[in-house]
């Protein structure tokens, strides 16, 4: 497969960028890190393979056509000889023929590949139920143990090297979930239940994005799939099912006014913010990102973000609340 | 009036050696000068060039909306415009395109051709040609007139609920778009009634059907198909119209409705109508490019069948948008395989044009340049597509820029360079002069090389994960350089559109002569003048092969058509109407005069929707009663037209 290798090298080149493509191209699909895109990803550069050869092809035929002798210039009005009907069917034939091999062939390898990315290899072990919303995504990790249920937002952790199953569900309009490094698009439609797994073969951070046109901050509603190693990914499980350490001093304050400000849409698990209109925000200092993947989470994009989350998402459900610098202050703390 | 005269054996005259024939016939067919001329004409020429006209203004304003999206994508993080202006004009760039442009384009040249092509006067019923017009302009006045108030659509052209629903757009930006579409969806069926009408009926004595003119089968072929397609939309449209405004719940999810009942029927339609908008234009380079080959089309039958089979496949191909909505695999599986078997039909014509210039001799004209480059966008559109076609590839493909750069090498590739190139073709008959073959060089070379600038990078910029339909995207996704550059193409081709725009003008104004067949083609439109009289032909031609004036020098062929003598029918009105199969003349129409009365109840129809968008009942109660005034007055059996029961019996 040189010819994808060299236009996906091509594109690499043309962003000036180069090295882990997680880091430089997140969404580049040419890139596989998942069983998923495994299976898949010979089938794409093959077909692009065979449409730039036929692309090639087809080109030099007609530039072959109109200089194999010399052309006339139009006359207006000028009586030419005219060519005798019939003759250069062979051309149909022969064209035609190998196409449809072609195209054969690329319907038994579709069928092929479909074969092994429609269910996973194994039983997956981890099951999540995703519901998508306008504009950010709610995570919820379903145990056959009710205890071990627990809701996070916008950051999905899984085991890599093993699959894992998701459940998805269509929360307002339809959206869909991608994560173009581990595997392919699967909608999420109010009214039905979709079902997709993913399975990303070493730990490592990768992108989603939703790839359905779902209104105004369509464009910022990313998420990130955090794969870890099995270990890692039970500390994480279990860290997050515990309830955060009660604050103290300037935290306390910022807690009481967090319930105030925020507890009617957000949730905090273990304190009295229980809102269900907002992403949870239980540990929400542990993600790497704020508001659907569109800010790195510090302290300073926090504050701007609650400050006036309008001035990033113009059309976000998220209110710029009533709080004073001092406030905001406390809340972050 | 008399029985017989339908029935009678009209007289046999020689339009030269009797001029007189042709000017008895100006009188009758020619309509009014002025204003009331101008409303009330039925002349398919007239009404043709509308609507080259009106598609190309929408092309413009299309092509203006795209430039200013273009602005807000070229780098990352731009602030042009908000998301809910990006929304409306990305949707609006849409709608424009492929409804008001892409289909009426083709429509308008077809309506001017057709009867020329056939040897007719005019189209089977030249009535409901000038209401297709009339609906089709109000129809998009209707949509712009929501836009300029800052509510056009804002869901994409394809419009999926439950974001089209009122819960979650509230405005009336979707009654418009939804209504606005209905009345579209008239314009289309009505037209493409009399199309496939004039194609069965009114073909020229001796045109059988295996000698009709490549271009016609494009077009009945297109026109058959939205027969079928576009009730799926209509109905669909004016579901979600009730759903919003009446309480229905077709879609909605609280009230038992299915989004996905949408898709389906969006896409029944959808699917078609992409052939619908490139059939009729790969018949134009079909009907051409051989006269600039100066040989028949290679596989005249082949081709022919191959657009039939192209339609009658396209039907079975709409899941094929929805392959990532978690439908059965199996059955997408079928669906999958259907839309990489549909590129055999597409290859059948690759193949005969290759072949054609292969076995012919080019002539560099502009006209030649847009056909072949046209192969090559063919091609790499057909290609594109081939591969969303592989299921598995797809569910990573759609609703990339890989789809945006895939429709657009279709639409603009299949659609735009065969009509800018129809147009050079075709300008000589329709105005008499021929347009600036320098500036066609540029024209060509502009267009070509800023259309794959900047659509070409869009393949690359969905490989690496651009989502379609975002308004903004962060840096440091790789798609920072590849966004401009198609920002810069986007404006390269614009530029060569502008060349084309200007050439049209200064040509029309003081283009060389062209004389009647500037090109030496073979067809029946280049038998008469240019621009054609009123009643195209002042006898009936007769034809006995494909390539009517290329007889005299086609070897083994013996010089039997005929365009100078022919049948004379001066009665009135007049055409002469022919087998489907044979084409053996056998009744006399009456064809009707020029009326205001399509113009008036296309104008009631717009009011009674206008009424409905605005919940003004008493207006819509208005609109609908001047409809049926309208028609009423349309259909009030007329003897002069043969629909009384004494001019039936007497």
């Amino acid at each position: 497969m040189r010819l994808p290798r060299a236009l996906g090298g091509w594109g690499v080149a043309i962003t000036g960028l180069a090295g882990d493509a997680r880091a430089s191209q997140p969404l580049n699909y040419l890139v596989s890190h998942g069983l998923q895109n495994d299976v898949t990803l010979p089938l794409t550069k093959a077909l692009i393979a065979v449409s730039l050869t036929v692309v090639l092809i087809i080109g030099l035929l007609i530039v072959a056509a109109i200089l194999r002798r010399p052309g006339l210039q139009p006359v207006a009005g000028a009586r030419l000889e005219v060519g005798p009907e019939g003759g250069g069917l062979s051309w149909i034939w022969i064209g035609v023929g190998l196409s449809s091999l072609v195209l054969l062939a690329s319907i038994a390898w579709t069928v092929a590949v479909l074969g092994q990315t429609v269910h996973p290899p194994s039983k997956p072990k981890t099951r999540i139920e995703v519901t998508a919303h306008q504009w950010w995504w709610e995570v919820r990790y379903v145990d056959e143990n009710p205890a071990l249920d627990f809701a996070t937002a916008d950051e999905i952790h899984i085991p890599a090297g093993e699959p894992v199953a998701f459940k998805l569900i269509g929360g307002d309009v339809i959206h869909s979930f991608w994560v173009p490094l581990l595997g392919g698009k699967t909608d999420l439609i109010p009214g039905l239940t979709n079902e997709s797994w993913l399975q990303a073969d070493t730990p490592g951070t990768y992108r989603g994005q939703c790839a359905e046109y779902c209104g105004a901050q369509h464009a910022h509603m990313a998420f990130l799939v955090v794969a870890q190693s099995p270990q890692d990914f039970r500390r994480w499980r279990d860290s997050q099912l515990q309830s955060p350490a009660a604050p103290q001093g300037e935290a306390a304050q910022g807690a009481q006014l967090f319930t105030m400000h925020c507890g009617s849409c957000h949730s905090v698990r273990g304190t009295d913010a229980g809102g269900v209109l907002g992403p949870d925000l239980s540990h929400l200092m542990q993600r790497q990102s704020l508001a659907a993947a569109t800010l790195p989470n510090d302290p300073a994009h926090l504050s701007q973000w609650v400050s006036d989350p309008q001035a990033i998402k113009p059309g976000a459900y998220m209110q710029k609340p009533e709080l004073t610098a001092a406030e905001l202050a406390a809340i972050r703390a | 009036m008399s029985a017989s005269e339908y029935e009678r054996t009209p007289g046999i005259g020689d339009s030269v050696r009797h001029p007189e024939i042709g000017e008895r016939l100006k009188r009758l067919w020619e309509s009014e000068p002025g204003l009331r001329g101008w409303l009330t004409t039925v002349d398919h020429k007239k009404i043709g060039l509308r609507y080259i006209v009106t598609a190309f203004a929408f092309l413009v304003i299309g092509g203006i909306e795209a430039l200013i999206f273009r602005l807000q994508l070229s780098w990352p993080n731009r602030h042009v415009l908000t998301p809910e202006q990006y929304d409306q004009l990305f949707s609006t760039h849409g709608m424009t395109m492929i409804f008001l442009y892409a289909l009426p384009i083709l429509s308008g040249f077809s309506n001017y051709l057709w009867p020329l092509v056939l040897g007719a006067r005019d189209m089977a019923l030249p009535r409901l040609n000038a209401l297709s017009y009339w609906i089709y302009l109000f129809s998009g006045i209707f949509l712009y007139a929501a836009f300029i108030a800052g509510f056009g659509p804002n869901d994409g052209w394809f419009n999926y609920v439950p974001y089209a629903a009122r819960a979650f757009n509230g405005g009336p930006n979707i009654d418009f778009y939804s209504l606005g579409m209905v009345l579209f969806g008239m314009s289309t069926t009505v037209g493409a009634i009399n199309f496939v009408v004039t194609f069965l009926r009114m073909r020229a004595p001796g045109m059988s059907i295996n000698r009709v003119p490549m271009i016609t089968w494009g077009t009945v072929t297109a026109n058959a198909g939205n027969l079928f397609a576009v009730p799926s939309v209509s109905l669909a449209f004016f579901m979600l119209w009730l759903d919003r405004n009446a309480g229905t719940h077709f879609f909605d999810v609280p009230g038992g409705g299915q989004p996905l009942l949408w898709q389906h029927l969006f896409w029944m339609f959808g699917h078609p109508w992409v052939y619908a908008i490139v059939l009729p234009a790969m018949g134009m380079v079909s009907e051409a490019l051989p006269v600039f080959c100066r040989r028949p089309l290679v596989g005249y039958t082949a081709v022919a069948l191959a657009t039939v089979a192209t339609m009658v496949l396209g039907f079975g191909v709409w899941v094929h948008h929805m392959f990532a909505t978690g439908l059965p695999p199996i059955a997408l599986s079928f669906f999958s395989a259907a839309s990489i078997i549909i590129v055999v039909p597409s290859a059948v014509g690759v193949f005969a044009w290759i072949a054609t210039i292969w076995l012919g001799k080019p002539v560099f004209a502009t006209p030649f340049l847009f056909f072949a480059g046209f192969i090559l966008l063919f091609t790499m559109g057909g290609v594109s597509g081939y591969m969303t076609g592989s299921l598995p590839v797809d569910w990573q493909l759609t609703d990339t820029y890989f789809v945006v750069a895939h429709l657009h090498y279709v639409l603009i590739g299949i659609n735009v360079f065969p009509v800018v190139g129809a147009t050079y073709y075709w300008f000589p008959k329709f105005t008499g002069k021929l347009m600036d073959e320098r500036l066609g060089r540029w024209n060509f070379w502009t267009m070509f090389l800023g259309f794959n600038l900047g659509f070409f990078p869009m393949h690359v910029s969905g490989l690496l994960g651009m989502p379609r339909r975002i308004y903004t995207y962060a840096d440091g996704m790789g798609w920072d350089w590849l966004n401009l550059i198609t920002t810069v193409g986007g404006f390269v081709f614009a530029t060569g559109v502008l060349l084309f725009l200007i050439n049209v003008v200064i040509s029309h104004r003081r283009g060389r002569p062209a004389g009647d067949n500037p090109w030496d083609s073979p067809s029946l439109e280049w038998a008469t003048t240019s621009p054609p009289p009123p009643y195209n032909f002042a006898v009936i031609p007769t034809v006995a092969s494909r390539y009517p004036l290329w007889e005299d020098r086609m070897p083994r062929s013996v010089r039997e058509s005929a365009t100078e003598a022919g049948l004379v029918l001066d009665h009135g009105r007049e055409a002469v109407g022919t087998g489907p199969l044979d084409a053996q003349p056998d009744i006399i129409l009456k064809m009707p005069s020029d009326t205001i009365v399509p113009f008036v109840l296309a104008l009631m129809l717009t009011v009674l929707f206008v009424g409905l968008v605005l919940h003004w009942w008493w207006l819509a109660v208005l609109g609908l009663l001047g409809t049926g005034a309208a028609a009423l007055v349309w259909l009030w059996p007329r003897a002069e037209l043969g629909e009384t029961a004494e001019a039936k019996s007497g």
